[in-house]
């Protein structure tokens, strides 16, 4: 089955919003670390005169790729074999799931230790891994804060944005035993290096994602800041990566675009501590048993559409996220899936081939700030307007909007409906009119005046003054 | 020069002192201004809502009732930008030769009102006079579609007596968004209630902006909360003080 | 053959449908970008020793007959006494009164109880003070540079480039590659850039040649 963590059964946006709009201590963490990564973002994009050209290849690039996904998929495919790689492929996510659980008990290992990879939360292995008795140990500070506090992720990068120095305190101190810890950043991170060192030295599989799947060396590459990422692909004797197809790249001389524009957008950083790449196995360095899980799990869903297609151009920088006002309102959680903001948007419904977390594609107000940060200049807006288009055309509008929007379009069809209409909301908004202003409006206007004044309607329309000034004799 | 007016359905409708200061500004400076009764709406709030269809409507009605003028403006940058954003793909998506050649020739001759000021008339000083504080909120479709940059601006410098304050966040959205401000009503008022804070803290008198989209959503928030601050197209402020 | 496999393949070929020739197509991308560097040597080492600093790592330029004396004085000042020793690493630069462990003589378990560990490089970017270890001879296993709390790495000045696609094109063609810049960090806690999580936390670059 086709899952995208727990989206199939989150609430509508509007409702999850209004929820985390109420929590203030979410408010100004969200608000507080997406203004940080934004302002170092615009700092180390403005000092490349070549920003512009270098997201133009990346989009180039990335479009030229699912362009041709089928060929790369193979050449990726047949030279990570020639290394002596394992290619496996899921089809969606239960499939992914038992792939890694096969793997892991053909092995005869029970633990593993986890470098984040957004594509594993997708799938929901850790509930897989834990019901088939085996045991998941997230080593990425901000999933082990997740994991221990039994929490869910709310930013791509970032997954504990939304706790603060206190609430991680509290989760470690818990946790970890460790009732002496106070909520200093130095202490808590010390506290985690300590707390996963014994079991990097000591746990034997390890899993990881990918960030890009280089198809003409047949290679894997981790872009990580922590280290855990190191650990984890380095240490085991069998190493697990779970990558979806759309993560494939021709060439690894097309990393000199992406590991430009990569780090600077995700964390504003001119490169970001650790990348490790490799290809098959080593002799003598780190797995000596490597696996690949190619996953799909709705991304041939989302190829299917042409005008939407561009969604899988993502390389999870979450630099849309930081940019949007709309998630710098509610955090993450409000839009109930691993993949939030603009991106999750658009990504979450396709995956789910739109039968799922519908109202995402009308939480934006369309304001563009996303497009203009995506460093693969993928059109969100666009790609928004085209997914409520296919919502419309599918009849999942309201009755009450498709209604609206009907009246409209006939009072638009012509300038004497437009001009009778606009007679007829003067009169009707009488009842509703008190010094100028209306209030108590029905649905769905009462939205409107709930938060905000509104102005009446004025007495005469600009086309009635003009019709005036004309019979006057004009200026 | 003639100038076709399009005034845009909500301006017309809620706002003709937008419409009214434009006719002003133009004849002003010496232009005849046009205003072609037929017109109705470019379609915006269908195309971005996903009835593609009626907007596809409008904007074949929109290339009906403007043909053959050479110079059209309107106030409205989120207006301009749906037509120069999406009229052409929706027309090469029609099918239809002539509609999209129609809509390629259409196109170029659609300006925003400050663009038409600044890059068509050439003028930055239309004359007017506005002793106030005034703080301008830029418009998503102004910064990011129409790239107006610092057009409206540079207008609003340009009026004698008028103090400009600098808004800070200024090219945060005010959160209107069309059927967003009612969809998700919350969120919007949260991003309107920042809005407003930075208009308030300006200190200014005017909150300006070149869409009144924008300045319904401010300006009902600023109303809500009692401020006094008054919300004005910039086109009004570039009507005012000219003695009549 | 795998059944997801042809499913897969058969789902994007439909939605692909029939293409043009793919190899144009790659070669038609735009690469207008910067590729080459622009400024001299001295100014590309000036700027490599800047970044590192910035992380906070240490740079200590020498001529190419003090490396071995350069490195003595780092380490003393940094107190490490055992450190383990990438098997491709001249005997010339390691000198006496610290203890010298060959790699092969170290599993990963006895990594973590050494000082730290020194190694040369493969390339170094000075845009974004790149260091990149392709893990032959003189690099040693990737767990030499991981697991112990320090690590000190010899880069010679014409190993310096100074943009991100010079250093990726001299980078090519090994299986492994790690590429470090700077301590490993975290932002994890309220945006807080922490230093040193896992990975050595202390780094020490030996740059040699170039002026003085």
């Amino acid at each position: 089955m086709i899952r995208v963590g727990r989206a199939a059964e989150a609430p509508p946006f509007p409702v999850a919003a209004k929820r985390a709009l109420g929590n203030a201590q979410l408010r100004r963490n969200v608000r507080h670390a997406t203004n940080v990564i934004r302002g170092k973002r615009a700092v180390v994009v403005g000092e490349m005169p070549d920003w512009e050209q270098l997201r133009d290849a990346a989009h180039a690039i990335k479009e030229h790729t699912v362009r041709y996904l089928d060929f790369y998929l193979e050449q990726f495919e047949e030279n990570c074999t020639r290394a002596g790689g394992s290619v496996h492929w899921a089809a969606d996510a239960d499939e992914a799931n038992r792939i890694v659980i096969d793997i892991m008990r053909a092995a005869g290992r029970t633990e593993m230790i986890k470098v984040k990879t957004m594509t594993s939360d997708e799938t929901g292995l850790n509930r897989a891994l834990e019901a088939a008795g085996l045991v998941p140990h997230e080593t990425d500070l901000a999933d082990l804060i997740i994991q221990l506090g039994e929490d869910r992720p709310s930013h791509i990068v970032v997954p504990a944005l939304h706790l603060n120095r206190t609430e991680i305190r509290d989760i470690f101190r818990g946790a970890m035993n460790r009732a002496e810890l106070t909520d200093r950043p130095e202490e808590l991170a010390a506290a985690a290096r300590q707390f996963l060192r014994e079991k990097f030295l000591r746990v034997d599989a390890g899993f990881s994602g990918a960030n890009f799947a280089i198809a003409d060396s047949g290679s894997i590459c981790v872009v990580e800041s922590e280290g855990n990422g190191r650990m984890c692909v380095t240490l085991p004797r069998v190493l697990i990566t779970l990558v979806g197809v759309e993560k494939v790249i021709p060439r690894f001389q097309d990393l000199e675009v992406f590991l430009q524009v990569l780090a600077r957008s995700a964390t504003g950083e001119r490169m970001n501590p650790y990348n490790s790449i490799w290809t098959g196995v080593t002799p003598g360095d780190g797995p000596q048993e490597v696996h690949v899980v190619l996953l799909d799990n709705g991304r041939t869903a989302v190829l299917q559409d042409e005008a939407s297609r561009e969604t899988l151009d993502c390389i999870r920088c979450a630099a849309c996220l930081n940019a949007c006002p709309v998630y710098q309102q509610t955090g993450g959680h409000a839009y109930g899936s691993i993949y939030s903001g603009p991106i999750g948007a658009i990504l979450t419904p396709q995956l789910q081939s739109m039968e799922h977390s519908r109202s995402l594609p009308y939480a934006s107000s369309l304001c563009g700030a996303c497009y203009e940060a995506c460093p693969v200049k993928i059109d969100i807006p666009e790609i928004l307007i085209h997914l409520r288009e296919r919502l419309v055309d599918a009849g999942e509008a309201p009755a009450g909007e498709r209604w609206s929007m009907k009246a409209a379009a006939a009072a638009f069809a012509s300038e004497r409906r437009l001009g009778a209409a606009q007679k007829a909301a003067r009169l009707a908004q009488w009842p509703f009119a008190r010094h100028g202003q209306l209030s108590h409006l029905p649905p769905p206007l009462n939205a409107w005046t709930e938060h905000r004044a509104l102005a009446a309607i004025p007495p005469q329309s600009f086309r009635e003054w003009w019709a005036t000034r004309e019979r006057a004799g004009g200026a | 020069m003639l100038i076709s007016l399009f005034i845009t359905c909500y301006k017309d409708t809620l706002f003709p002192d937008t419409g009214k200061a434009v006719v002003r500004v133009l004849e002003r400076l010496g232009h005849r201004v046009e205003f072609r009764s037929a017109q109705t709406c470019c379609g915006q709030m269908h195309y971005n809502t996903g009835y593609t269809a009626d907007a596809r409507a409008l904007m074949e009605k929109f290339v009906r009732d403007f043909d053959g003028a050479e110079t059209i403006c309107a106030p409205s940058a989120s207006c301009v930008a749906m037509i120069r954003d999406h009229y052409p793909k929706m027309a090469a998506a029609s099918g239809d030769a002539g509609l999209h050649r129609r809509v390629d020739e259409l196109v170029p001759r659609v300006f925003e009102f400050t663009e038409l000021l600044v890059d068509k008339l050439g003028v930055t000083d239309v004359g007017a006079s506005f002793p106030h504080a005034v703080t301008l909120h830029t418009s998503c479709h102004s910064i990011r579609s129409l790239q107006l940059g610092d057009r409206p601006a540079r207008l609003l410098r340009a009026v004698r007596g008028l103090e400009l304050r600098e808004l800070a966040d200024a090219d945060q959205c005010c959160g209107f968004g069309g059927t967003f401000a009612v969809k998700n009503a919350d969120v919007s008022a949260a991003m309107g209630a920042d809005k407003a804070r930075r208009v308030v803290e300006t200190g200014a008198a005017v909150c300006a902006a070149a869409d009144n989209s924008c300045l319904l959503q401010i300006g009902g928030t600023l109303t809500q909360r009692g401020e006094p601050v008054r919300c004005l197209h910039v086109a009004e402020i570039l009507a005012a003080g000219d003695g009549r | 053959m795998s059944v997801s496999r042809e499913a897969i393949f058969g789902r994007i070929r439909r939605a692909l449908g029939d293409r043009p020739a793919r190899a144009n197509d790659y070669d038609a991308i735009p690469r207008a970008y910067r590729r080459g560097g622009a400024i001299d040597p001295d100014a590309r080492l000036a700027l490599f020793q800047s970044r590192i600093e910035h992380y906070d790592g240490g740079v200590h330029r020498c001529g190419a007959n003090a490396i071995a004396d350069t490195i003595a004085a780092v380490l003393a000042s940094r107190r490490k006494r055992r450190l383990v020793v990438a098997a491709g690493v001249p005997p010339a630069w390691l000198a006496p009164r610290v203890e010298w462990i060959a790699e092969a003589d170290t599993a990963n378990e006895d990594l973590d109880a050494i000082d730290g560990a020194i190694t040369g490089c493969s390339v170094a970017i000075a845009a974004t003070g790149t260091i990149v270890l392709r893990h032959g001879a003189s690099e040693g296993r990737r767990a030499l540079t991981l697991i112990p709390d320090y690590h000190l790495c010899v880069v010679f000045a014409d190993q310096v480039v100074e943009t991100v696609p010079e250093g990726i094109a001299r980078a090519q063609g090994a299986p492994l590659l790690t590429t470090i810049s700077g301590p490993s960090a975290t932002a994890d806690i309220e945006m807080t850039r922490i230093k040193g999580v896992h990975g050595p936390r202390t780094l020490d670059v030996v740059l040699v040649g170039g002026p003085p």
